[in-house]
């Protein structure tokens, strides 16, 4: 790796940063789009954690939610469907200085990048992962997608879903090296903010499942549940994510211990309530780009080795 | 000296153990032999280290893997067959050459594999394992007979060698040291420097105890005191001592030593056949530049961690296969649509699908120019020897920075398990890659600043203050803003294509090979140049007014190929893949499918291209070129 980066980081930088700084083109999702509250969340979050908008990388797949870091004054990668985590794998593997984050809807990560997804949690790379999940697929116009509950009409399944949908939050639980796993709401943005937040504090992957609106093709799932705040249940403690506004906000809290896993996925069950807030955490997991992360050469070193190795094969 | 022994026939191996060829010493320009046995019985071993051993001696040298498809197959099968063909020469040697004239085999079956591919030579001298004719198992022996009875077709010398019986008076598991008893009867027939030998096996077993390389020692001694005692010939291949430094390894090593020479220093990959040696060499050193080979959880995760990591300035390659490769078009095609710098090193094997998966072929080359869905301009480099693979990395990765495109290496199963000498490198630190520009960006430029004349830009990395923009799969404008405009679409089309074709111009013209003009122009491409040129050299001497041209760059093509061309009288690309018989029933002139460098220079250059396509899964042999020279020529 090579250190030289980090030292051109380290120069004083006197900039201050404003929301507004981090503001790239008008968005161009549909009114009432849960992704434009979103997106004004991050920008806060990125004022608040003063990131530095050439060290800041949004990487994205397809869909709408994929639109977001063109929306964005950051470096952003627009990939292609599913394969955001090991393009973003790639750029955190070899730039620790840069502060990453992947984007991706239910469609992206949990169907057709669910290798990507399982194996991503698994490398506990150093990135924020934003699972906009609003339970079906939108810029290709209503199909199913794995977390579109069963019986819901759409294009594809117009005699409704067949199949239960899956828990994004209970699959991420279920693989090895899970380390910050949470879920949160886009019409909360305090909670959302917070979240966020815990994220850039965490060292590892932190997935965040965000219950996301859309107003063209399941504004009746969503809504149900903005509409009834005491579906939503506070998961609150110490060691979790907290903020004031939103405990006096919602009535039904309950205090979970993220560190508890087996509580955790106990609350994936949770039939009567949403759950939102911190899951699980676990701080001491290795990340991958630590691991991976090598010694710094100079070329002069590099050259001796090969001819250490030119040695080697010497006749 | 005898036809097919017959286990049947009375003290059998008595009758076959000192044999009289009468051939005394001969000394031959160049010679080839093969080692096999069953899968892991070190076959492997004993002819990598003859090949190596020779090239020490100043002899040239090339030798070549035969590999089963599985680990560990049934013993005593076809399919179990594992070893080495070797050729060793006075000169430089460039190919596998044709069939062979020597064998040692393990046992009957696996000699049965290698005779069923016409590997061996009609006059070949067989050294055989005389075991299995004298098997108490009446079923094995019946086996042998099977085999012989197959066999006899051919004038085969049989020599009978009691390998197993030698080895178990020196270690007491015969499959840990036949081959080093083989290496010992090579080390005599071919009059080999028992002190390097020696030498080789000392470092080959340098992290075991003492004991088992004085074991090793031992075989070796014993073998060449077995053929010593029993052989009554040689055959002497004088040896050139090198004027310059050499090296020895195969064509993945060159590619992982040139990698970390090009400064190259992530490798992603996924487990495939016959490319994940280079990711096995890599491992095994990374950590001394530095370097990270990331094993992916598919295909596709291994092309976009490596284009991440490219993406934010790091150089980084990814390697694969045939199947690999299919499964990485999409990704293939967002390199090249946001124009982020990639290098891919496909290993061809025998296809489609599953194919042939330890065998040469060259049938990804129309899939690696036109396989992903769109238009995709890039440049395909196919090296033609091990050497080149080596120097190929830093052309490749320089080529890919400068033209923010992606570079497809092309090689194959030949070069990768293919072993010769080549001059030792000598390294200059601007084969590296640097750091990454972080320096901020000028605010008059944008991300896709298209020059119009040359389609070249200059990409702003992750870092670069001021050069904030989000790179899409979409098609954009010079600012990287998503637009639809036809206007636009067809300049970005029309920019990343001209900078290929600019690349091209810096080309040189390829120079034919024998003469500047004649009778026939034999065209290839990749690992079969050694071959071609030596059947080219053949038909020379007999009289033939042939010539050979070989492509290194398959897109952009070299200029001058259509003026090389007009001067001979018949075209006709050779290659590893198939083609239709046009004597085949049902082909015509029209439907009949060419070789796929065939049909590439007939689109691209309008020329009546013959094609000559086979898929044998093993390496042309010179001879059959020949032949194919001889049969093509234009009567007069």
């Amino acid at each position: 790796m090579d250190t030289s980066l980090l030292d051109i980081s380290g120069a004083p930088d006197e900039r201050v940063f404003k929301a507004n700084d981090y503001k790239g083109p008008a968005a161009r999702w549909c009114p009432g789009c849960g992704d434009f509250s979103i997106l004004a969340t991050t920008r806060r979050f990125l004022e608040s954690e003063q990131l530095v908008p050439e060290k800041t990388l949004f990487v994205s797949g397809i869909g709408c939610s994929a639109r977001f870091p063109h929306y964005l004054k950051t470096y952003g990668f627009h990939g292609i469907h599913g394969r955001a985590l090991p393009l973003a794998l790639g750029a955190k593997m070899r730039r620790p200085d840069l502060n990453v984050f992947v984007v991706m809807g239910d469609g992206d990560c949990t169907s057709i990048g669910a290798g990507h997804w399982i194996h991503g949690v698994r490398y506990n790379t150093n990135l924020t992962v934003l699972l906009l999940d609003n339970n079906i697929y939108g810029l290709t116009k209503k199909q199913t997608s794995p977390t579109t509950p069963v019986k819901y009409v759409t294009n594809t399944q117009p005699q409704g879903s067949y199949l239960n949908p899956l828990h994004p939050i209970a699959v991420t639980l279920g693989v090895a090296n899970a380390s910050f796993v949470a879920q949160t709401a886009d019409w909360i943005p305090a909670h959302l903010l917070a979240t966020m937040k815990a994220a850039q504090k965490h060292k590892g992957l932190s997935f965040i499942r965000i219950l996301q609106r859309c107003p063209k093709w399941t504004v009746d799932i969503m809504d149900a549940k903005v509409k009834t705040p005491d579906e939503m249940m506070i998961l609150n403690h110490e060691n979790g994510i907290t903020d004031a506004k939103v405990q006096k906000m919602y009535k039904n809290q309950m205090e979970h211990d993220p560190s508890d896993l087996d509580a955790a996925r106990a609350l994936t069950d949770m039939t009567s309530h949403i759950p939102l807030g911190l899951f699980y955490k676990n701080e001491d997991i290795p990340t991958y780009d630590e691991l991976r992360r090598g010694k710094d050469f100079t070329t002069e070193e590099k050259m001796a080795n090969i001819e250490i190795e030119f040695d080697r094969f010497a006749v | 000296m005898s036809t097919s022994p017959s286990a049947s026939s009375e003290g059998a191996q008595e009758e076959y153990v000192k044999v009289i060829t009468g051939l005394g010493d001969q000394t031959f320009t160049d010679h080839s032999c093969e080692v096999v046995s069953d899968a892991g019985e070190g076959a492997q071993k004993c002819g990598q280290g003859f090949g190596s051993l020779s090239a020490k001696m100043g002899n040239g040298a090339w030798t070549v893997e035969i590999i089963p498809a599985e680990i560990e197959p049934p013993p005593r099968t076809p399919g179990s067959t594992s070893g080495v063909g070797i050729r060793i020469g006075q000169n430089k040697v460039t190919n596998a050459g044709d069939s062979v004239k020597l064998v040692i085999a393990f046992n009957e079956q696996v000699l049965l594999s290698r005779h069923r591919v016409n590997s061996l030579a009609d006059d070949c001298i067989i050294l055989i394992d005389s075991k299995w004719s004298v098997h108490k198992n009446p079923k094995v022996v019946a086996e042998w007979d099977a085999a012989m009875e197959e066999m006899s077709t051919k004038g085969y010398q049989w020599i009978m060698v009691p390998l197993e019986d030698e080895t178990l008076k020196i270690v007491e598991n015969p499959k840990r040291g036949k081959n080093m008893f083989a290496l010992g009867v090579l080390c005599h027939i071919y009059d080999r420097d028992v002190e390097i030998a020696k030498d080789q096996i000392a470092m080959a077993f340098r992290k075991k105890p003492q004991a088992v390389t004085d074991a090793n020692h031992q075989l070796l001694e014993a073998g060449i005191a077995w053929a010593a005692e029993n052989l009554d010939f040689r055959f002497l291949v004088p040896a050139t001592p090198p004027t310059s430094e050499l090296v020895v390894m195969n064509g993945n090593e060159a590619f992982g030593m040139g990698a970390l020479a090009a400064g190259i220093d992530v490798c992603a990959m996924y487990p495939i056949t016959p490319a994940s040696s280079l990711s096995h060499y890599l491992a095994e050193v990374y950590d001394n530049f530095g370097g990270v080979v990331h094993q992916a959880e598919d295909e596709i995760g291994a092309i976009g961690v490596a284009l991440g990591a490219s993406y934010a300035g790091k150089t980084a390659m990814t390697i694969t296969s045939g199947p690999g490769l299919a499964l990485k078009a999409e990704f293939i095609g967002l390199a090249l649509m946001a124009e982020i710098p990639l290098v891919v090193i496909n290993v061809q094997r025998g296809g489609p699908s599953t194919g042939l998966p330890t065998k040469v072929e060259q049938s990804d080359l129309l899939c690696v120019l036109y396989g992903q869905p769109g238009d995709g301009p890039k440049v395909v480099i196919a090296p033609s020897t091990i050497e080149e693979c080596f120097h190929i990395m830093t052309t490749a990765r320089q080529i890919a920075e400068t033209l923010r495109t992606t570079v497809f290496i092309l090689s194959d199963a030949n070069l990768a398990t293919g072993v010769t000498p080549f001059e030792r490198p000598k390294l200059e630190a601007s084969w590296m890659a640097g750091p990454p520009d972080q320096t901020p960006v000028d605010p008059d430029s944008r991300p896709y600043e298209w020059d119009l004349d040359t389609g070249l830009s200059k990409r702003f990395i992750p870092g670069q203050r001021g050069g904030e923009h989000t790179v899409t799969g979409l098609n954009h404008d010079e600012n990287s803003t998503v637009n639809y405009e036809p206007q636009k679409n067809e300049l970005a089309h029309a920019m990343r294509s001209r900078k290929i074709a600019v690349f091209g111009e810096t080309l040189n013209a390829p120079i034919p090979h024998g003469g500047d003009e004649g009778d026939i122009l034999i065209i290839g491409w990749g690992s079969t140049r050694g071959s071609i040129e030596e059947a080219v050299d053949r038909a020379r001497a007999k009289g033939l007014k042939a010539s050979s041209l070989h492509l290194t760059f398959l897109s952009p093509l070299q200029p001058g190929i259509s003026a090389v061309c007009e001067r001979f009288k018949k075209i006709l690309a050779v290659e590893i893949n198939y083609s239709d018989d046009p004597d085949a029933p049902h082909i015509t002139k029209d439907n009949r499918r060419r070789g796929q460098l065939a049909m590439l220079l007939r689109g691209q250059l309008l020329i009546d291209c013959g094609s000559w396509g086979k898929v044998p899964g093993a390496p042309l042999q010179p001879e059959l070129l020949l032949k194919v020279i001889e049969s093509n020529i234009p009567k007069a």
